[in-house]
This record gives structure tokens, sequence and C-alpha cells, in this order.
């Protein structure tokens, strides 16, 4: 079943790992490796594979591939068509969703320990054995037409799709996630086949377990799920500079508000200079309640309910975004604030004092998202991904309390591009034209 | 990209999910000042989430100021006679923490998540801003304009929000649940300091409030402290029952139809007035949970196999019910169509469906697989000790007691096949209904 989501970017979700979460790296006995973290006190078990490739694996002209093909994987398989497979997760109560992002799709089970077996069993017929039913595909295309109708009108998703095709210009990921109404139409069982057959691979595969099982007995779902998956055979899309150059681009749509995308290019998450950065966006508009952007747009002058920046964690192309909305006739006012805000930390950098606030927070939050076992599993996947390490837990807040006020003004005025920053507007602004750009 | 801001605690469709766990050792107490006190250890890790919960809500709001319980919400973060202006949230995020707030047509609750040593600040500062708030006259302007904003961004920007306030509105004759949380716009925009100053002084205060601590604590250690931060305040004479304008027996069905050139996908969806959990008396909101299940709860629900399986002339179906509410409650019911199918021919189809599992009954081993998840989700539900303290916070503010919200899984376990089709049977009256169409236009107006 497709879910109606609006997930077109992927926040950067920082990473860190309770000192109280023991971590254990185990090799299965069929040669898989996976991440453990045993929590006894509740019967249950959450398991969270990450696939890398995800959507950047699309066809060029077949976008919303890889999304139609996950909305299929519990639509039936093995020996059980759509409704069977659906009264056999209910049967036990089991949790499974797939999603698809730009570099990945993600595979999330939660079960009670009890049956792990019968929920492991679903999880590999999902993925190893859809069955792509005609029926089926036939649902499954007309959700996706209705999700991907909707995004045409849907203000987050206008912006994201219109900044993506800015900054990644024939790239996969100019390409709408869910696809597009035409390529949803065209879409045939082999177009699906194909993007299982290149997105749900052993090779490419970060996995994680969490609750209440033993390392023997995880490692047995381990090798259930993913054992007989075959090896990669579809290069990833290369890495590409983005092309974001400024201006302000306006794409119309009738409403009272405007909602903004800006930004421009990133930091690589392997840059020695990442956390840095990290902390520096949190005192900009990380930092929600308390950042700079939230004090001088919303808290002094009302003219938003919500602003923030963040770093993407996209593979190919690394980029440092910002979202907000105001009413039609103050969004030039916001975008001017933020391009002051961008050029004032690019030549001023940061206080001694805000420093040292973020890091109290960033550091002392560090427990905070560790709450839940599925949180906890996706955090570790996301370790794993970014080839942190498994110490990362134990060298986290050592890495944010290193660093300088004389650091955050090498990266502020390396990263803060005010020239560069680009601004997409859906709405109807006043004062604003389009493709004002500043470079052409 | 989510927004981190005040969030204003709209209605969700929130099934099973609100299931809390027996098995949790959730322990209470009083003050003597009247404050209520949960407590729900969970040691699997050296947080807290402490909240206060305020049993006041936008249906408890004067007439004309609609608004003005989420506008207060979001003013109480900005300073007391001890915590400088705008340094709330500045001070908890020094710390570590993480807060936040949410308002409904029944409560008002604030939160924050922080270590465990931390408790006795942020329980201090929740106690300290329960009755010496602070708003100037610089900051109450500007917030209005945030509020303002925030309804721009979550009702007039999105179609479908807009038609829930309509909807609401129309299914609620006399009660205040006719009235949007956030507020109608044209009295949001006239609100004022002195609005916001008289609320707090009428509602907030010890005796109108429940804290509520889930984690790394003990309830003597929660006790200590709320007699140290809480027990010097005084209880409020001003604080009485929470008696609403009620509902009067509804004789004709409703239809509405709202248009907007940004819908691309039209949908029908129905609510019918229904029944809510009452203290001691749950038994109907469980039969009505699981009828919603049963209907629209999944892959294998009635409605979603009927028109979205079989028919394949709908791309998703469903029904929904929140029981958890201190007056009349709604049950719903939508349908929405694939293209090629008109609104009419689905709404007929949905009600072919529901007339046909009224004559059929319901299937016992779709019971029996409701049942099993519901077992479940009671083991679940531990897993997120903010989730626990969520639904012992609405309950509480709801007219229901701690005994309610632990009774409530095996209430939901009890319901039989009888049960639910007396409960459909009382439920499903057109009369008391409203059924909405959302749809395009090819005029290019919309509401500012």
């Amino acid at each position: 079943m497709i879910r109606y989501a609006l997930a077109t970017l992927l926040a950067f979700v920082p990473l860190s790992v309770s000192a109280q979460t023991d971590i254990e790296e185990i090799v299965t006995p069929g040669g898989i490796l996976f991440w453990l973290s045993q929590e006894p006190s509740i019967p249950i078990v959450s398991m969270e594979i990450v696939f890398r490739g995800g959507a950047s694996l699309d066809p060029e002209d077949r976008p919303g591939a890889v999304t139609m093909m996950a909305g299929l994987l519990n639509e039936g398989a093995g020996d059980m068509d759509a409704l069977a497979y659906a009264s056999a997760s209910e049967e036990v109560a089991a949790r499974i969703g797939f999603d698809v992002g730009r570099d990945t799709l993600s595979v999330s089970a939660s079960m009670l320990r009890e049956v792990r077996g019968e929920v492991t069993e679903l999880v590999r017929v999902a993925i190893q054995e859809p069955r792509f039913d005609a029926d089926a595909i036939e649902r499954v295309r007309r959700q996706l037409i209705s999700v991907t109708r909707s995004n045409r009108t849907d203000p987050s998703e206008m912006s994201g799709n219109e900044l993506f095709q800015l900054a990644f210009p024939n790239h996969p990921y100019s390409r709408p996630i869910d696809g597009t109404p035409p390529s949803i139409a065209v879409m045939t069982v082999e177009d699906l086949a194909a993007a299982h057959r290149a997105t749900i691979v052993r090779d490419r595969a970060y996995i994680s377990i969490v609750g209440d099982v033993s390392a023997d007995e995880a490692a047995l779902m381990v090798d259930h799920v993913m054992q007989g998956l075959p090896q990669s055979n579809t290069p990833l899309p290369a890495d590409m500079a983005d092309q974001l150059s400024g201006g302000v681009h306006v794409v119309d749509l009738p409403g009272g508000q405007s909602r903004v995308l800006f930004g421009h290019v990133g930091i690589e998450r392997d840059d020695p200079d990442f956390i840095t950065a990290y902390v520096m966006n949190h005192i900009l508009g990380g930092g929600g309640f308390t950042s700079r952007l939230t004090e001088e747009v919303r808290e002094k002058r009302g003219l938003t309910y919500g602003i923030s920046t963040f770093l993407t964690s996209l593979e190919h192309g690394p980029l440092y975004l910002g979202s907000v909305a105001s009413a039609n006739d103050t969004v030039t006012e916001v975008i001017d604030l933020v391009r002051a805000e961008w050029g004032l930390m690019a030549s001023q950098g940061v206080t001694e004092e805000e420093l040292s606030e973020a890091k109290r927070f960033l550091t002392g939050a560090y427990p905070l998202r560790f709450d839940t076992n599925s949180k906890i599993a996706d955090i570790l996947v996301g370790v794993q991904e970014a080839e942190l390490g498994i110490d990362y837990t134990h060298r986290r807040n050592d890495l944010i309390e290193a660093v300088t006020v004389e650091d955050i003004a090498r990266i502020a005025e390396r990263m803060m591009q005010p020239e560069s920053l680009t601004f997409v507007v859906v709405g109807q602004p006043v004062g604003l034209s389009d493709a004002v750009d500043l470079a052409n | 990209m989510t927004l981190t801001s005040r969030l204003t605690g709209l209605m969700g469709l929130i099934l099973l999910g609100t299931t809390a766990s027996a098995f949790a050792q959730v322990e209470t107490h009083h003050l003597d000042n009247g404050l209520e006190i949960v407590v729900i250890p969970d040691h699997r890790a050296p947080v807290v989430t402490n909240m206060v919960w305020y049993r006041i809500g936008s249906a408890d709001e004067p007439a004309g100021k609609s608004g003005i319980a989420h506008y207060l919400e979001h003013l109480m973060f900005k300073g007391t006679d001890e915590i400088p202006e705008g340094q709330f949230s500045q001070i908890v995020a020094a710390n570590g923490g993480q807060d936040n707030a949410f308002t409904s047509y029944d409560y008002t609750g604030y939160f924050q998540r922080i270590a465990a040593d931390r408790l006795p600040l942020v329980m201090r500062m929740e106690a300290d801003r329960m009755t010496d708030l602070v708003i100037t006259e610089a900051v109450w302007g500007p917030e209005r304009d945030v509020i303002l904003e925030e309804r721009r961004s979550r009702v007039a920007s999105n179609p479908s929000a807009i038609l829930g306030e309509q909807r609401s509105a129309a299914l609620y004759l006399n009660h205040p649940y006719g009235t949007p949380i956030i507020g109608w716009e044209h009295e949001m925009s006239s609100l004022t300091r002195q609005d916001a100053l008289d609320f707090y002084t009428r509602f907030y205060a010890p005796n109108n409030a429940i804290l509520i601590v889930a984690g790394d604590v003990t309830l003597d250690e929660v006790v200590t402290l709320a007699e140290e931060y809480f027990g010097p305040l005084a209880s409020s004479d001003s604080i009485s029952e929470r008696i609403r304008p009620q509902e009067p027996i509804a004789v004709a069905a409703r239809r509405l139809v709202y248009e907007d050139p940004r819908v691309q996908q039209p949908y029908v969806i129905r609510s019918y007035l229904a029944q809510e959990r009452n203290a001691g008396a749950q038994e109907d909101a469980a039969a009505l949970t699981i009828l919603a299940e049963l209907l629209g709860g999944g892959a294998t629900s009635v409605l979603n196999r009927a028109l979205v399986v079989d028919a394949g002339i709908a791309v998703s179906a469903g029904a929904f019910y929140n029981g958890t509410s201190l007056d009349r409650t709604s049950f719903g019911v939508y349908a929405v169509p694939a293209i090629g199918t008109s609104l009419q021919q689905v709404e007929a189809a949905m009600d072919a469906s529901l007339s046909e599992f009224m004559q059929t009954g319901v299937d016992m081993e779709h019971l029996e697989r409701i049942r099993t998840q519901v077992r479940a989700s009671e083991i679940f539900a531990r897993d997120s000790q903010e989730g626990l303290a969520r639904a012992y916070g609405s309950a509480l503010t709801s007219g229901l007691t701690v005994e309610d919200v632990q009774n409530w899984p095996a209430d939901l376990d009890a319901v039989t096949a009888e049960d639910v089709m007396r409960v459909a049977a009382e439920v499903m009256d057109l009369r008391q209904s409203v059924t909405a169409e959302l749809r395009g236009t090819s005029t290019p107006e919309a509401p500012q």
C-alpha cells in the first residue's frame, strides 16, 4: 500500500548513541554483517534494513519505479495474494513498513518476540518474492497516480521538486521520488521487476536489530531475510556538484501564504569539518526555538510559524537547505532577513556564548534520541551507512566539544555563500518576480 | 523537514495506537492544593519526560475569543517573574532538553524531555509559569502574528483542513467542538494580551492541572520535588465543573461541498456524532473503536476490501473514531475515488458496503485478528514513555481516571460481535451526520 508520504527531502538526522546503548557488530553464519543492541526489558524486537540506491536508481524515463515497486512489496508475496499477506501480518500483529528516499530504500519491522520467526518470514517473502500480481499493480498504480496528482499542488512537494531540478539538472536527484502521473501510468511489470532487482541487493544493505533477542537469535533472523538476495548489478549514480547559483524562483499557487525552500551547496558527511558545520547550523537555523533565524523571523517579527535549516545527507551532492512559510505580503522581508543572517554568519561566525549553549544542548540531548527500540534501530543503520564506525557512539560528544569559534568562523567563511543562496517560492508573493537569477 | 514549533494538537486518526499498557507500573498522588500527579517509571535510559496538562482547551473558551487557549499556550513560553523574557526554551535547551506544547479541545499540555538529573529544574520552571507568567507589551503582538501564520500554514494552505473546519462546524449544532482549536481567523486577529491574561488567571491553577512524569524516576522522587515547587501554589476557587453547551437531537442530515482550485484528488467523508469514553463506562466506546477497525482499520477491512481491492473504484477508504473526548465525539467513514469514478459513485458504493456489513455482520476471524493486534499494541506501547504519558494525559483531561486507562485494553478485548453491531446500528444515523465532498474547481480563486 502506498503511504501518502511527503518526504521530498532527506533532512540530516544527527547521529549519536547513548553511552548506555551497547552495540555489538555480528557476522552471521551466512556471512552477513549487522549491528545488534539487546534490550530485554520489553518482549519486542525491531529490525531495520537500509538498501543504498533508492529512487536514485529509477531509470531516466521511469521516475517513481522504485517507489511503486516498494508499494507492491506487501501487496502479494510468495504463495500469498495481497489479502492473504495482509491477513497473515495481522494474525501476528506484524508492523512492517517500506520507505523510499532519494538514496535509500528502507525496511522497518517491529514484532513481538514470540512471533519473530513468523514476522521474519513475512519480511523475507516481501523483499525476496514479491508477486507483482496484475490486480495489485493496477491498485497501486491508481494510488500512486492519486499521490502524484496531489503532489502537483502541494507546496512542500512543489518547492522540493523545483529546487532539486535547479540543483541537479539531468541527475536522478532532479526527478520526483514518487514519479509523475504519466510515468506511473506507463509502468510495466518488467519495469517493477527491474527496479526490484536493482535496489534490493545483498551487498548494499545495512542492518540493525534492537530488542529482546540474543545474538544467535538475531543472526538467524538476518540470515533468513538476507540469504538468497542477489549482488548488485546496477551502478549508483555519479556524484554531481549542485548548480544553485542564486536568485529567486517563483512557482504560482493560489492561497494566502508562500512556502519557501532555499539553499546552496552543503558539506559531505565525511568532510573533517562536518561536525563543525553541524554545530554552526544548529546556531543559525537547526536549533528550533533557540536558533538565530527563529529569533529574527518568528520571535521578534512574527513573520512565520516556523523556520529551519538543515544539512542534507544526500550521497551524491550535499546541500545546505532551509524552509520557511510566510504570508504573501511578508515573504520578501523574510527572504531579506535570511540573506542578512547568511551574510552575518559568513563574516562574523558565532560568539563563545552561542557556541557553549549549542554544545550544552547537543551533548545533553544526546540520550533523548534513544527512547524507543525502533528509533535506536534507525540510528544504528544510520551510523553504519555514514561509515562512522561502531565507536562513534563514544566519540560523538567529544567531537562536538572540540569545536571552537575559530573552527566555525573558518567553515562559515567556506560554506556560507549569500550570493549563491537560491530561493524557490511557491505561492503568490508580493514584490517578487520570477527567476531573478543573479548569475545570469 | 519538520517544523519545530509549538504544536496545535489537532485530532488525529488514532485508533489502537492510544492503548496504554496495563503492564506499566503507573503510580499516582495528590497534593493538598489539588495538583494530580501520575508517574510512569521507565528505567531503560536516564531520561525523563516532564508534562503539565491543564484541564482547559479550546472548547472552554469564552464566546468570541476563539483561539485564546492556543494563543496563551504560545505566550506561556515568553517568561515569568523569574525567567527572563524569551529564555524559557533557551534554558531548557542549554540543559540539553527539548520542550514543546500542544492545545486541543479538552486540554493544553506542556512538556520537556531532558536528562533525569535536570528534572528539578524543569519542574521548577513549570511551577513558576503556572502562576507567575509575564506577558510584556513587546511580545504579544508578534506572537499573535505567529499564530495567524500558523493558521495559514495549517489550514489556509490545505484544502482538506479547510473542509475539516467546515465539517466540524456543521456537525456540532451547539457544542464548542464546532469551533476550530486554532480559532477563526477574524477572532484570532483581535485577541489581546488582556484576553490571554484573563484566560490564564481563571484557568491555570494547581487544582486544574495534572503533572505527569515518565522515565527514570520513582513516585517518591517526583512527589518530593512536586511538594517543593508546586506545593506552595494556592489552589484557585474559580475552577468549576466543565459544563459546555450540549448537542440537541439533530433531525436533518447535513451535506457540504467545498471546492478549491488546489484540489487534485477529491474525496467524500462522513462524520456521525458518537458516544465518547466515560469514566467507568467505556464499553460502547470500546465497541466503536473495534467497529472502526473492522470497517476501515487496514488492508483487510470491510471498506478497503470492497472499494479498493474488489471493485477497484477507490484509492483509499476507511473509518475513524477517537473516543478520548470530554463530550460527544464523532465516528467517520471516507472514500477517495480513483480516476474515472465520481464522488457520487464512490459514496454509493461506500453506503452499499456499510449496508452489507449491517446485514452480514462481523467476520469472526477478522475480529480475532483485531484482538491480536490490540493485545500486541499494549506491549508495543511500553516502548514509548512519551506515548504512554500522552495516553494518560489526554484521558485524564477528558474526564477519565487512571483506572479507565488501565481497563481500556481489557475493555477492547471484551468487545463481542453483538456489541459491535449494536453500536454500529446506533451510530450510523444519517440525521446525526455530516457528509462532505472535497472537489477541485477550474476557477482560480482561493480563500486567503
